[in-house]
C-alpha cells in the first residue's frame, strides 16, 4: 500500500479514476437488471404487502356470547356488541359451547351472562358478567379486555336513567391522543416499515458486490490498478445510493399518496436524514461483504444480521424503553433503530429538532465508523 | 440408493460444518438471536415516562396520582406547572403521557359531581398509546370503586370479571418466545437449503454431481436432508431454552409438537431447495431467500395477528409456513392442545413441503438434460 501511494502521489481522490470506477459500476448495474429491481420494483412490493397486511387495529372480533336466560336485560347487553365494529358476536346457550369454541380457536373470548343476571341486577348489588379472553397473545387479549370494557360502560350509561339508580362515576378519563387521534395503527406502522424496508434494500444492493469480486479475483485486480481504496469505496457506494434514494422517495410517495399516512415535516429533512440512513446502511453491507470474503456467508451474514434485528429492535413494534437495560444498549447499534424514530416524528408530529438532531447525530456516527471499519479492512486484506 | 445418500448427506454436512464462517453461522446467530429477541420482543410496557400537571391542591387528585406512582408500569420524569410545558416533553419524547388534573377536581369530587382525569399522549406509536391508557384506565377504575366505597355512593348495575385463559396476567413473552422458536427454526433451514444448490453451480461442482451415478432424487433428498437434521437440532435447542430459561410454561405433550416440527422442516426445506433451483448465482438465491424470508416472518401472526389483514392477504398467508407452525408452537405451549384439535394445521405444511419438493426435483432434471 505504502509503495503504492508513492508511486501515484496528490490529491487523495482522482475525479477521473472515481468517474471510471462509478461508469464500471452503473453498466454493471445496467446490465443485470436485478439491482435496479432491488431498488424501485421490491420496496413497492414489500410496502404494499406489509403495509395492508401489517395492523394492530382489531375489528370484527369473534365473541361467544353466553345467554342462559333470554330476556330484555341480557337483549340490551347484547346489541352493544352487535353495534360494535369491534366484534362480531355468536350466541350461544351454554357455557360448555363457548368454552369448546374458545378451544378450537373459533372465538378469541367469551361474555356469559348467567341464568340469574336479570334477578341480579334488580337486587341491590351489582350483577355479575363473566369475560374469558384467550390470553395467549397477550397483546391482542389486552386489546380485547379494552373494547369489552367500552361497551360495557357505554351499556351503563344507557341503561342507567332507566334503573332509578343514576350511574355515578367519580372520575372519568378524558383522552387526548396527539398526532394520530383516531388510533390508526398504520399511520405509525408505515413509517417503520419504510426504515425496514430500506434497511433490507441497502444491505442487499451492497452486501453482495463487494463479495463478489473478491470471490472472482477481480477485486485483486482493481487493487494493482493505482486506483486507491476510497476511490473504490465511492465508486461503489454513490451509484448505489442514488438508487437507494430513488426507492426512498418511492416509498415515501406511497406512504402518502397511497397509505394517507399523514406527512407534517418538511420534505428536506426527510430526504437529507433518508440519505444519511442509506449511507449508512450501504456502508453496513460493505462492511459485511469485506468482512466475509464470499457471498455465501455474506448473503447469510445480511439477513441474520439486518432485517430481524430491525424488525424487532428498531421499537417498530415493540417499544424500547420498555426493553432490558442491556437490550437496549444492543439496539443502539441498529441504525434503522434512529430512522424509526425520526420517521414517525417527521410523518406524524412534525421537524421536531430534539428528536432529528440527536438521531441523526448518532447515524451519523454511525455511518462514519462503519466506512472507516470498511477501509481499514480493505487495506489489511492488502498487506 | 440408500448408501449413495447417506454418502452425499455426510458430504452435505462436513462442507457445512468444515468452513468456520458458516459453522459460526450456524451456531451463534441463533442463540444470540434467541436471548437478544426473546427479550426485546414484548408489547408489555414498564417504566412509562409521564408528567404530571396538578392544578388541585385537594386530598383525592394527591390519592389518584399517588396510585399512578406507585404503579411499576408508570415513572415520573417531570411535574409540570404550566399548560405550554406539555407540548415539549411529548413533542421531544422526554414524556409518553401528561396527566392533567383541574383546580376544582377534589371540589366537584366531595360534592358527589364527576370530576375529569385528562391524559394527553403520544400518539406515534399507537399501539402504545392505547396500552397506556388501558393501564391508567386500571388505575382510575381502582379509585373509583375505592371512592364509591368510602362516600357510599351507589355501585354500577353490573360488573366484569375478566379472566384470561392460558396466559392469565398476560405475559406477552409467552407468545413471543414461542414464536421464535419457529422464526429461528425456519431462518437456519432456509438458508442452509437456499444457497447450497447455488453455491456448487456458480462453483461448477453441481455439474459434475450431475455427472455421477447420483439419480436427481438422490441429489435432492441428500441436499434435503441436511437442513432437516439440522434444522431439528436446533429447533430442539430453543425449545429447551424457552423452557428452561424463559420459563414459558410447556403444557403440552411433544407428539402434536415434533410432528408440526416435522412437516414445517419439509415445507421450509422444500421452499429453500425450491429457491435454490430456480436461481443460477448465488446472488440470485439470496435475493430468492430474502424475498420468501422477509414475507413468511411478517405476514405470518409472529407479531401482528392475521385476522387483522385485509381478506386478499389473509388469503396469500395461507401458503406460509410459518402460519401453521406459529399456532402449533403456540398452542401446544400454551393451550395444551391435542392433535385432534390441530390436525387441520398439518396438512397444510405437507401440500406445501411435497409441492415445493417436487418442483425443486423438476427443475434438478430439467437442468440435467
Amino acid at each position: 500500500m505504502r509503495t503504492m501511494k508513492r508511486a501515484h502521489p496528490g490529491h487523495a481522490l482522482n475525479r477521473m479514476r472515481l468517474m471510471g470506477l462509478m461508469k464500471k459500476e452503473a453498466y454493471q448495474i445496467v446490465r443485470d437488471p436485478s439491482s435496479i429491481a432491488i431498488a424501485f420494483v421490491l420496496p413497492v412490493i414489500l410496502l404494499i404487502l406489509f403495509g395492508y397486511g401489517v395492523s394492530l387495529d382489531a375489528e370484527h372480533v369473534p365473541v361467544a356470547i353466553v345467554v342462559e336466560h333470554p330476556g330484555s336485560e341480557t337483549a340490551s347487553f347484547v346489541a352493544g356488541f352487535r353495534e360494535s365494529r369491534y366484534f362480531r358476536p355468536v350466541i350461544m346457550r351454554t357455557i360448555q359451547a363457548a368454552e369448546n369454541a374458545l378451544m378450537h380457536r373459533d372465538v378469541d373470548g367469551i361474555v356469559w351472562l348467567r341464568g340469574n343476571f336479570a334477578r341480579d341486577m334488580r337486587a341491590p348489588g351489582p350483577a355479575s358478567i363473566g369475560v374469558i379472553v384467550n390470553g395467549v397473545n397477550a397483546n391482542q387479549a389486552r386489546i380485547i379486555e379494552g373494547y369489552v370494557t367500552g361497551v360495557w360502560s357505554k351499556w351503563q350509561e344507557r341503561i342507567a336513567p332507566g334503573q332509578g339508580r343514576p350511574l355515578k362515576v367519580p372520575v372519568t378519563v378524558e383522552q387526548r391522543i396527539w398526532f394520530n387521534p383516531e388510533m390508526r395503527s398504520r399511520n405509525f406502522l408505515v413509517p417503520g416499515l419504510i426504515a425496514i424496508i430500506m434497511t433490507l434494500i441497502g444491505a442487499l444492493l451492497t452486501a453482495m458486490v463487494v463479495a463478489r469480486e473478491w470471490e472472482r479475483g477481480t477485486m485483486e485486480a482493481l487493487m494493482v490498478t493505482p486506483v486507491r481504496t476510497q476511490e473504490i469505496l465511492l465508486g461503489k457506494i454513490i451509484p448505489y445510493f442514488v438508487l437507494g434514494m430513488g426507492g426512498m422517495a418511492l416509498s415515501v410517495g406511497m406512504a402518502v399518496w397511497v397509505f394517507d399516512v399523514p406527512f407534517r415535516g418538511s420534505y428536506l429533512v426527510l430526504f437529507a436524514t433518508a440519505g444519511l440512513f442509506l449511507l449508512t446502511s450501504l456502508a453496513m453491507g460493505l462492511f459485511i461483504s469485506v468482512v466475509a470474503k464470499n457471498q455465501f456467508v455474506a448473503g447469510q451474514i445480511a439477513i441474520i444480521a439486518t432485517f430481524l434485528p430491525a424488525f424487532i429492535l428498531s421499537g417498530f413494534l415493540f417499544d424500547i424503553g420498555s426493553m432490558p437495560k442491556a437490550v437496549q444498549l444492543i439496539t443502539h447499534i441498529i441504525a434503522a433503530r434512529y430512522f424509526v424514530s425520526i420517521l414517525q416524528t417527521l410523518f406524524l408530529a412534525g421537524d421536531v429538532w430534539a428528536v432529528v438532531a440527536w438521531n441523526s447525530l448518532a447515524l451519523g456516527i454511525m455511518c462514519i465508523f462503519f466506512l472507516l471499519l470498511v477501509r481499514k479492512r480493505m487495506k489489511k486484506r492488502l498487506e | 440408493m440408500l448408501r449413495r445418500i447417506i454418502a452425499l448427506m455426510i458430504k452435505e454436512i462436513i462442507a457445512i460444518v468444515a468452513d468456520p464462517k458458516s459453522r459460526m453461522v450456524l451456531i451463534g446467530p441463533p442463540i444470540i438471536q434467541l436471548m437478544v429477541f426473546g427479550y426485546a420482543a414484548t408489547f408489555d410496557l414498564e417504566h412509562v415516562p409521564y408528567a404530571v400537571y396538578n392544578e388541585d391542591r385537594g386530598q383525592a387528585s394527591r390519592d389518584l396520582l399517588a396510585r399512578l406512582e406507585g404503579s411499576p408500569n408508570f415513572n415520573l420524569v417531570a411535574r409540570v406547572a404550566r399548560d405550554g410545558e406539555v407540548r415539549p416533553l411529548i413533542d421531544d419524547r422526554k414524556a409518553m403521557a401528561v396527566v392533567h388534573v383541574g383546580p376544582l377536581f377534589t371540589e366537584e369530587l366531595l360534592r358527589g359531581r364527576t370530576g375529569s382525569l385528562q391524559v394527553v399522549v403520544d400518539g406515534r406509536n399507537s399501539n402504545t398509546a392505547m396500552i397506556v391508557l388501558n393501564y391508567i384506565r386500571t388505575i382510575v377504575a381502582d379509585f373509583n370503586q375505592g371512592w364509591s366505597q368510602a362516600h357510599g355512593q351507589g355501585s354500577a348495575p353490573a360488573d366484569l370479571r375478566i379472566r384470561f385463559w392460558f396466559n392469565p396476567n398476560l405475559d406477552s413473552r409467552w407468545f413471543i418466545i414461542p414464536g421464535l422458536v419457529a422464526l429461528l427454526t425456519l431462518v437456519v433451514s432456509l438458508l442452509l437449503t437456499a444457497l447450497s444448490v447455488a453455491r456448487e453451480r456458480e462453483a461448477g461442482t453441481f455439474d459434475q454431481m450431475l455427472a455421477t451415478p447420483l439419480r436427481p432424487v438422490e441429489i435432492l433428498v441428500g441436499k434435503a436432508l441436511p437442513g432437516f437434521v439440522i434444522g431439528a437440532i436446533e429447533a430442539t435447542f430453543i425449545l429447551v431454552m424457552a423452557m428452561i430459561w424463559f420459563q414459558v410454561p410447556f403444557r403440552g405433550t411433544f407428539f402434536p409438537l415434533y410432528l408440526g416440527l416435522f412437516m414445517f422442516l419439509l415445507s421450509s426445506v422444500g421452499a429453500g431447495l425450491m429457491i435454490s433451483s430456480l436461481s443460477v448465482t448465488q446472488q440470485q438465491a439470496l435475493l430468492g431467500t430474502f424475498l420468501f424470508l422477509v414475507p413468511a416472518i411478517i405476514l405470518s401472526g409472529f407479531a401482528t395477528p392475521i385476522a387483522n389483514m385485509p381478506q386478499a392477504v389473509q388469503y396469500l398467508t395461507y401458503l406460509n409456513p410459518l402460519r401453521y407452525f406459529l399456532i402449533i408452537v403456540r398452542s401446544v405451549f400454551l393451550e395444551a392442545s391435542s392433535f385432534e384439535i390441530l390436525w387441520n394445521l398439518y396438512w397444510p405444511m405437507a401440500v406445501i413441503g411435497t409441492a415445493t419438493l417436487i418442483i425443486a426435483g423438476w427443475l434438478f432434471r430439467r437442468r440435467m438434460y
